[in-house]
C-alpha cells in the first residue's frame, strides 16, 4: 500500500485555499487543509473538505465523444482530432478567423487559458476570446 | 484585489456590499469574524439579510440596483462633514471637483428616498467608514453584475480614494472574485480587448511585441464578448466554438436563447470533466482533466499564484486540458510541443511583465502575489501604495441608473439571484459531490411572507416564477431574508435555473449582463408539500 500527499489548491472559489489530497495506491481517500498557508490556516470549508468526491465522480468524461446521426458516441482520440481540426480548418478557410469564436476558462489553469488564447489569436488571427469572468 | 486576505483581520471597519461573504468566500467571512472580535465595525449593505449580516454593526437593505445612489449619498455625507482626507486628494487624485460638483445632487434625504435606506444609516456608514483608521472594502458579483457595474465599482473606488483609505494595509478595495480561476484567465488574456497582463490589442506596440514572440500576424480589432458571441451565432457571423471547461447553457442570462444560439454552430466543440447542458449540444466534447489530475497554477482573489498538483491520473483516456489544446492546434496545422506545464509557464514569465519573475521553482516555496516583475522581487500584497498603475487615482463623477427592468403590474416582483453554501456555480462539480448533494439537492426561491400571502404559498409549495423571458417552476420557502417585493433564487440547479428568467440586458462598458435584477411574477401551483425544504429555511 502506498500513501501520498500532494499539495495543491482549493478549484472552487478565489480564496484559494492550499490543500493536501491523501492518495492511496492512487485513489484519493480524504483531503485535509494546509496547515501552512497563511491564508487559509488549517482550514477549509464544506466544498472544500469534499473536494475529491466531484474529481471521483463516475459521471467523469473518460474517452472522447463525436456527434453521430445526432447521438454523441465514444471515439478514438484520433477520429475526435481528426475530425475538429478539419472542421477548424474547413471554416477558417470558407469563412475567416473571425467567424470562429473561443470560450476561455475560469475552472482552468493559468497555462491552460494562456495556450487556448494563443491558440486562438495564432490559429485564427482573431481576437474572439472571452470567458465567464462577467458571469 | 489591492490588499491580500489576511490583512482583513487588521481592518478597523469592513464595508462589504454585494458579497453573500460566507457562502461564496467562507475564508474570507472568517477573517470578517476575527477583524470583528478584535473591534474593527462591520456594516454590510445587501438587500437580504445573509448569514454575514450576524456580525454586522449596521445592517442597510438598498434596493436591487441603487447601489451608487447609496455610495454617492455616503460620500456627500463624508464630504459635508470634513471627514474626506485633504491631503491624498491633493497629492494622489484627480477630478474630485466635478466628484464634488455631483455629489450636490445626493443628499442623504436624496439617497435614501432612491435606495430606501434611512438618512441615519446613510450617515452613521459614512461616519464610522470616514473615520476609523483601516477601512476596507469588499464586493462581488453583487456589485457587477448589473447594467451598471462599472459605474458601481468605480463609485467604490471614489469612496476608497476620497477617505484615503488605499494603497494602505487593511485598506483597499477588494473584488471578491466568484470562480477560483477567474483572475488567472484574465491575467492570461482569455478576454477579447488585451493579450496576457491586459496588453491592449489594439496598441500597436503591444501588437508587434506579440506578433514577434509568437512569429506571427496578429488581429488588430477587438474581439466578441460572451454574449457578443452568442449574437453572432445566431446572426451567422460566429461559425464555430471551441469551449474550454465552462456551461454557459446553463451560467449565462436568459439559457433558452444561448442554447438555441449554441445549437445554431456549424460546429461545436467542448472541453470539460462532465456531460453539462453545453457538452450535450456539442458536436465533439474531449474528456479533461480535474485540477487533481494535472500540473499547473491558479491565481486567486488576492492575486497570489499558487500551484496546484498532479495527484491521480485522469480517469479513462482523458487527458490534462493543456494537453488536449496542444493536441488540436497541432492537427490544426499550428504545432504546439510544450513538455509539462512547467514549460507553458516559462513562456507565460516571458510574455507577461507582472508574471515575470515568477517560476515553478519560487512557487515550491509558497504562493507570491503579482506584480512580480523580476526574479529578486518579492510580490506585491499590496496594490498602489505610492502611485496609481495611471499615475494619479482618477475620480469618476456618476449619476444613478435605475435597472433596465423595474418591476410593473405584469411583473410585480423583482427577482435577484445567488448562491447557495454547499454549491457553486451552474452546480457541474458540487451536484457530483455525495455529501454536497445531500446538504442541498434542490433548488427553491425565498420569498417574504407578505408576498407569499399575496398569492396565497406558504413553505415547501411548488409556485411557477415567470420573467419576460421564460418560466420556472420550483419550491419556495417563506422567509424574512429577503425583502418585500423581492425573490431570491440560485443558478445551481438546471431543472429550476434563474437564469431562465434572467435579463441579458448589458453594462455598456464591460457587458456584464444584469444577473442581480430582473422583474416576474410568483404564482401558485397546486403540488406537494416537501418537508426537508422547510427545515432548510429554518437552518
Ligand atoms: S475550501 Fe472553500 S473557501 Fe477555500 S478555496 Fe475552497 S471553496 Fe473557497
Amino acid at each position: 500500500m502506498k500513501i501520498e500527499y500532494v499539495r495543491t489548491t482549493c478549484p472552487y472559489c478565489g480564496c484559494g485555499c492550499e490543500m493536501l489530497l491523501e492518495t492511496v495506491d492512487g485513489r484519493i481517500t480524504q483531503t485535509l487543509p494546509s496547515k501552512t498557508n497563511p491564508m487559509n490556516q488549517g482550514k477549509l470549508c464544506i466544498k472544500g473538505w469534499n473536494v475529491h468526491e466531484f474529481v471521483q465522480s463516475p459521471q467523469r468524461l473518460t474517452m472522447p465523444l463525436l456527434k453521430k446521426d445526432g447521438v454523441l458516441q465514444e471515439v478514438s482520440w484520433d477520429e475526435a482530432l481528426n475530425f475538429t481540426a478539419s472542421r477548424l480548418q474547413e471554416i477558417k478557410a470558407k469563412h475567416g478567423g473571425d467567424s470562429m469564436a473561443f470560450l476561455s476558462s475560469a475552472k482552468c489553469s493559468n497555462e491552460e487559458n494562456y495556450l487556448f488564447q494563443k491558440f486562438c489569436r495564432v490559429g485564427f488571427g482573431t481576437n474572439n476570446v472571452d470567458h465567464c469572468a462577467r458571469l | 484585489m489591492t490588499n491580500s486576505i489576511p490583512e482583513i483581520e487588521d481592518a478597523d471597519c469592513i464595508f462589504i456590499i454585494g458579497s453573500n461573504t460566507s457562502v461564496a468566500h467562507p475564508l474570507i467571512a472568517s477573517r470578517i469574524y476575527k477583524a470583528k472580535a478584535k473591534g474593527a465595525k462591520v456594516i454590510v449593505a445587501d438587500p437580504r439579510r445573509i448569514h454575514v449580516t450576524s456580525v454586522a454593526d449596521i445592517h442597510v437593505r438598498q434596493k436591487l440596483g441603487s447601489d451608487v445612489a447609496l455610495i454617492n449619498g455616503i460620500m456627500n455625507v463624508i464630504l459635508s462633514k470634513g471627514l474626506h482626507d485633504k491631503a491624498f486628494i491633493e497629492e494622489r487624485t484627480e477630478g474630485f471637483e466635478k466628484l464634488e460638483q455631483t455629489l450636490k445632487n445626493y443628499p442623504p434625504e436624496k439617497a435614501s428616498e432612491i435606495t430606501g435606506v434611512s438618512t441615519e444609516d446613510i450617515e452613521k456608514i459614512a461616519i464610522a467608514f470616514a473615520s476609523s483608521d483601516k477601512s476596507t472594502i469588499l464586493y462581488a458579483m453583487g456589485i457587477t453584475q448589473h447594467s451598471h457595474g462599472v459605474d458601481n465599482v468605480k463609485s467604490l473606488a471614489n469612496l476608497s480614494m476620497l477617505t484615503g483609505k488605499i494603497g494602505k494595509p487593511s485598506c483597499g478595495v477588494n473584488p471578491l472574485r466568484g470562480q477560483n480561476n477567474v483572475q488567472g484567465a484574465c491575467d492570461m488574456g482569455g478576454l477579447p480587448n488585451v493579450y496576457p497582463a491586459y496588453q491592449v490589442v489594439t496598441d500597436e506596440n503591444n501588437r508587434k511585441k506579440f506578433e514577434q514572440l509568437w512569429n506571427t500576424q496578429l488581429s488588430s480589432k477587438v474581439g466578441f464578448t460572451i454574449m457578443e458571441m452568442m449574437h453572432g451565432l445566431e446572426d451567422g457571423s460566429i461559425k464555430g466554438m471551441v469551449i474550454l471547461g465552462e456551461n454557459p447553457a446553463g451560467s449565462d442570462p436568459d439559457v433558452k436563447h444561448v442554447k438555441h444560439a449554441l445549437e445554431e454552430a456549424e460546429f461545436l466543440a467542448v472541453i470539460d470533466i462532465f456531460l453539462t447542458d453545453t457538452a450535450k449540444i456539442a458536436d465533439v466534447v474531449f474528456p479533461g482533466a480535474s485540477f487533481a489530475e494535472k500540473d499547473g497554477t491558479f491565481s486567486n482573489t488576492e492575486r497570489n499564484v499558487l500551484r496546484i498538483r498532479k495527484a491521480v491520473n485522469p480517469p479513462g483516456e482523458a487527458r490534462p486540458d493543456w494537453q488536449i489544446i496542444c493536441d488540436i492546434s497541432t492537427r490544426f496545422g499550428l504545432p504546439m510541443t510544450y513538455e509539462s506545464p512547467e514549460k507553458i509557464f516559462e513562456e507565460i514569465a516571458l510574455v507577461t511583465p507582472s508574471y515575470a519573475g515568477l517560476s515553478y521553482a519560487r512557487l515550491e516555496n509558497g504562493p507570491i502575489p503579482w506584480p512580480c516583475p523580476s526574479k529578486d522581487h518579492p510580490g506585491t500584497p499590496i496594490l498602489h501604495k505610492d502611485r496609481f498603475t495611471r499615475g494619479r487615482g482618477l475620480f469618476h463623477a456618476l449619476e444613478y441608473r435605475p435597472p433596465e427592468e423595474l418591476a410593473d403590474e405584469e411583473f410585480p416582483i423583482l427577482l435577484t439571484t445567488g448562491r447557495f453554501f454547499p454549491h457553486y456555480h451552474t452546480g457541474t462539480m458540487t451536484h457530483n459531490s455525495i455529501t454536497l448533494e445531500n446538504e442541498m439537492s434542490e433548488g427553491y426561491i425565498e420569498i417574504h411572507p407578505y408576498d407569499a400571502k399575496d398569492v396565497g404559498l406558504t413553505s415547501g409549495e411548488n409556485c411557477k416564477i415567470v420573467s419576460r423571458r421564460g418560466e420556472v417552476i420550483t419550491k419556495a420557502v417563506v422567509t424574512d431574508i429577503v425583502e418585500p417585493g423581492t425573490i431570491f433564487m440560485s443558478f445551481h440547479f438546471m431543472e429550476a435555473n434563474a437564469n431562465v428568467l434572467t435579463n441579458p440586458a448589458l453594462d455598456p462598458i464591460c457587458k456584464i449582463p444584469e444577473y442581480k435584477v430582473c422583474a416576474v411574477r410568483v404564482e401558485k401551483l397546486e403540488e406537494t408539500n416537501t418537508p426537508e425544504i422547510k427545515a432548510a429555511a429554518n437552518a
